[in-house]
């Protein structure tokens, strides 16, 4: 919220308010804010804990603000890099001109686990593979942003951007009549619409859309359920669905219903038992073969990891520039691929400067802070990393910017990231001013991941 | 050479089915090596779902079982006319690249004695016929036998057995010939034997990609390159990409499966 010439701009009207607010009021506030949360049910489960225990993610009241203009060149760049996304995966499962023009190592695409065979010599309805994005961002200076991670899978998180909205209305009404912040609440809306656009040709009236989710089980069956309640559409498991005259059907009080767009939350590896692992439990036999039949649009398409694996990251200004002729708008963070042989030397010998990740891990786990890390942490991920070079890639430490949290002792500087939520349909792409905040709660930590003890906080993206 | 067909696959079941999936390719595809005369597809007490081409371009359907049925019968028959090209189908090539050829898949994956069958094959101009010698070793080390090995039988496992099918022959020699550094893929078909109108099971065989005849066909059980008395129906990386049929069904039923195949001229 501080710059060295005092306050930044888009915080001076927020500030002006804040000083006026009496400290055990807040203090109030953001207990009701937990209580809040808690009655709404929003936990989530952390993988690997060893009692798999509910937890809330910790809510900061203290809003991060974006002015209008520092979001005009997030979105276009984030428009530029979705679009982009979506033109390599058609690439890649059809003519390879990418691999053809050398720009990418075709050994990266084949021995990625995440580079489905049965997507080759297809294409999904509307031509659109990531019908949901959230791209995570970092901002290190002024005007500049890096995007962290594309995550073209299944994103999740957007459940949080809506609830915390919600709860800030709810408490400081005030504020918002006197700042005008842009509105987050027709995401459900847009969401439904946007899925809809990208039915398969032959679906006829309104479509019918469905949310599928593992069941209560999985970490983000809140968010699964939130968001068919918010759309209005029904929320299913696999063994609700069959395959009925040629689509996938689920099972209604009156027999059968036809489902035209699918959003599955469930893994690719899950999604088919009849074409991918035969032992799972939470998918839909015979999916994979209506789709490829052309009777059914499954969001996101299967097989859209292989354009957000850490391996493929690396590469994504030149994709960018392959695919739309444009330089990238959002920057890259340096990514050493230890893969190489040079370069593992260079990761190893600058470890305890460097933020190591596995390539296709996700949600902070299995990764390295070297500036954090102790001298055995270090010393054991080496061995790790001896092993399995192609495992990893390293980045050197980003200076993250930081933003205000709430505190018993005032107003404290923690460093954040902003994943904002981006839809693609066959009208083009349309990204939700805003986005979820995450907040390294711990101070000087730059783990922001909820299963390492981040939180979160509104976003305001301001009108002007 | 004309080709009459006649493949019926019949599933018993111990109990009625409430819901049963095939997931089924018996539909031969076109190409330089045979024409499709006529063909057909007929199910009882079941239910053609969908069609589609899949990513290796095989005709797929997608086939359910009748609600409560205790049988299923898929009968493909038809006629194909073959021509004799000693095993070469050439270059023609579908949307999946060559590198993909090269991948191991959980049934190809190689382990030491797949390496060291590999090694019989050098990258010179010989590979031709060492492919020939390394079809005839495998055939040496993995004699042809029924019973030994089952359906997911790995290539490295039926070769540790010391016997195996002509399934188990197509994944290892397919498995060998990546490790040499040559594109391999399974096929599945028909082969008519001369001596019987009424065959033992469909057959399979393994194509390798070399780089001056395009792709080349060897059959290892039976130690030949695949002639007219050959009919190629699914290629794959392997035994499951390029199944006739696989399924999955709902319940605890018990199930047993009669084939019948009719291969003449």
């Amino acid at each position: 919220m501080q710059s060295p010439q005092g306050v930044r701009p888009p915080y001076t009207e927020y500030d002006e308010w804040f000083s006026d607010q009496d400290a055990a009021r807040l203090s109030k506030k953001s207990k009701e804010a937990e209580a809040f949360f808690r009655r709404t049910g929003i936990t989530f489960n952390v993988y690997g804990a060893s009692d798999a225990e509910e937890r809330l993610i910790p809510f900061d009241l203290v809003p991060r603000i974006v002015s209008n203009k520092e979001w005009t060149k997030l979105s276009k760049g984030i428009d530029q890099r979705v679009r982009a996304v979506n033109a390599f995966l058609h690439d890649i499962y059809n003519r390879q001109e990418i691999l053809r023009a050398g720009i990418i190592p075709t050994e990266l695409i084949a021995k990625n686990d995440a580079f489905l065979p049965q997507m080759m010599d297809f294409v999904p309805p509307g031509d659109v593979y990531t019908h949901i994005v959230g791209t995570d961002i970092v901002r290190t200076g002024e005007d500049d942003f890096f995007v962290l991670e594309d995550n073209a899978r299944t994103p999740s998180g957007v459940s949080y951007m809506l609830e915390n909205r919600e709860t800030m209305l709810q408490m400081f009404p005030e504020l918002f009549s006197k700042i005008k912040v842009q509105r987050v609440s027709d995401y459900p809306k847009h969401l439904r619409r946007s899925l809809a656009s990208c039915a398969p040709q032959g679906c006829s009236g309104r479509p019918c859309v469905a949310v599928l989710t593992p069941g209560i089980h999985n970490s983000a069956y809140y968010e699964h359920s939130f968001l068919a309640d918010q759309m209005g559409v029904e929320l299913v498991e696999g063994h609700d669905l069959r395959v009925v005259d040629g689509h996938i059907a689920m099972r209604t009080t009156r027999g059968y219903k036809t489902i035209d767009v699918l959003y599955r939350r469930v893994d690719d590896e899950y999604l088919d038992p009849l074409t991918f692992n035969p032992n799972s439990m939470l998918g839909v036999p015979g999916i994979m073969d209506v789709y490829r039949a052309g009777n059914i649009t499954i969001a996101n398409a299967p097989g859209t990891g292989v354009a957000d694996d850490k391996a493929i990251y690396s590469y994504m200004p030149d994709i960018v520039e392959f695919y739309t002729g444009e330089r990238a708008i959002l920057k890259n963070v340096e990514t050493h691929r230890c893969s190489e042989p040079q370069t593992l030397k260079y990761v190893l010998d600058n470890l305890a400067d460097l933020v190591v990740k596995e390539v296709h891990g996700s949600g902070g786990y299995g990764m390295l802070v070297g500036p954090a890390a102790s001298k055995k942490e270090l010393s054991d991920f080496a061995e790790k990393l001896k092993v399995r070079p192609a495992n990893y890639i390293a980045q050197p430490t980003l200076s993250l910017s930081t933003v205000p949290i709430f505190t018993k002792k005032g107003l404290a500087p923690r460093h954040v990231d902003l994943r904002p939520f981006a839809l693609v349909s066959p009208n083009g792409v349309e990204i939700t001013p805003g986005g979820l905040t995450r907040v390294a709660l711990k101070a000087g930590s730059l783990v922001v991941n909820s299963s390492q003890g981040g939180g979160t906080k509104d976003t305001w993206v301001l009108e002007d | 050479m004309q080709l009459q067909i006649s493949h019926t696959t019949h599933y018993r079941y111990d109990q009625p089915v409430d819901y049963s999936l095939q997931k089924v390719r018996l539909r031969p595809k076109a190409s330089e090596l045979q024409d499709i005369i006529d063909w057909s597809l007929i199910i009882e007490n079941g239910k053609l779902e969908t069609s589609y081409t899949d990513h290796y371009g095989n005709h797929t359907d997608l086939i359910s079982i009748e609600k409560g049925a205790q049988d299923l019968t898929i009968t493909a028959s038809g006629t194909v006319h073959t021509s004799d090209t000693s095993g070469i189908l050439g270059k023609i090539y579908g949307r999946a690249p060559l590198w993909h050829f090269l991948q191991p898949t959980p049934l190809t994956t190689p382990g030491e004695r797949i390496k060291s069958l590999a090694r019989i094959v050098s990258n010179g101009e010989n590979a031709l016929n060492d492919l020939h010698t390394l079809s005839a070793a495998i055939l040496k080390t993995a004699p042809y036998q029924i019973g030994q090995t089952q359906a997911d039988t790995n290539a490295e496992e039926a070769l540790q057995i010391g016997s195996g099918v002509c399934q188990d022959h197509a994944n290892i020699f397919a498995s060998a010939a990546r490790q040499a550094g040559f594109p391999a893929r399974y096929v599945s078909g028909y082969l008519m034997m001369n001596d019987r109108v009424d065959q033992d099971a469909s057959h399979a065989w393994a194509e390798v990609h070399l780089d001056d005849l395009g792709w080349v066909g060897f059959d290892i059980s039976n130690g030949i390159a695949p002639d007219e008395k050959y009919v190629r129906i699914a290629t794959g990386r392997d035994a499951h990409d390029a199944a006739p049929i696989s399924g999955m069904r709902m319940g605890s039923s018990d199930e047993s499966m009669i084939v019948s195949l009719q291969v003449q001229q």
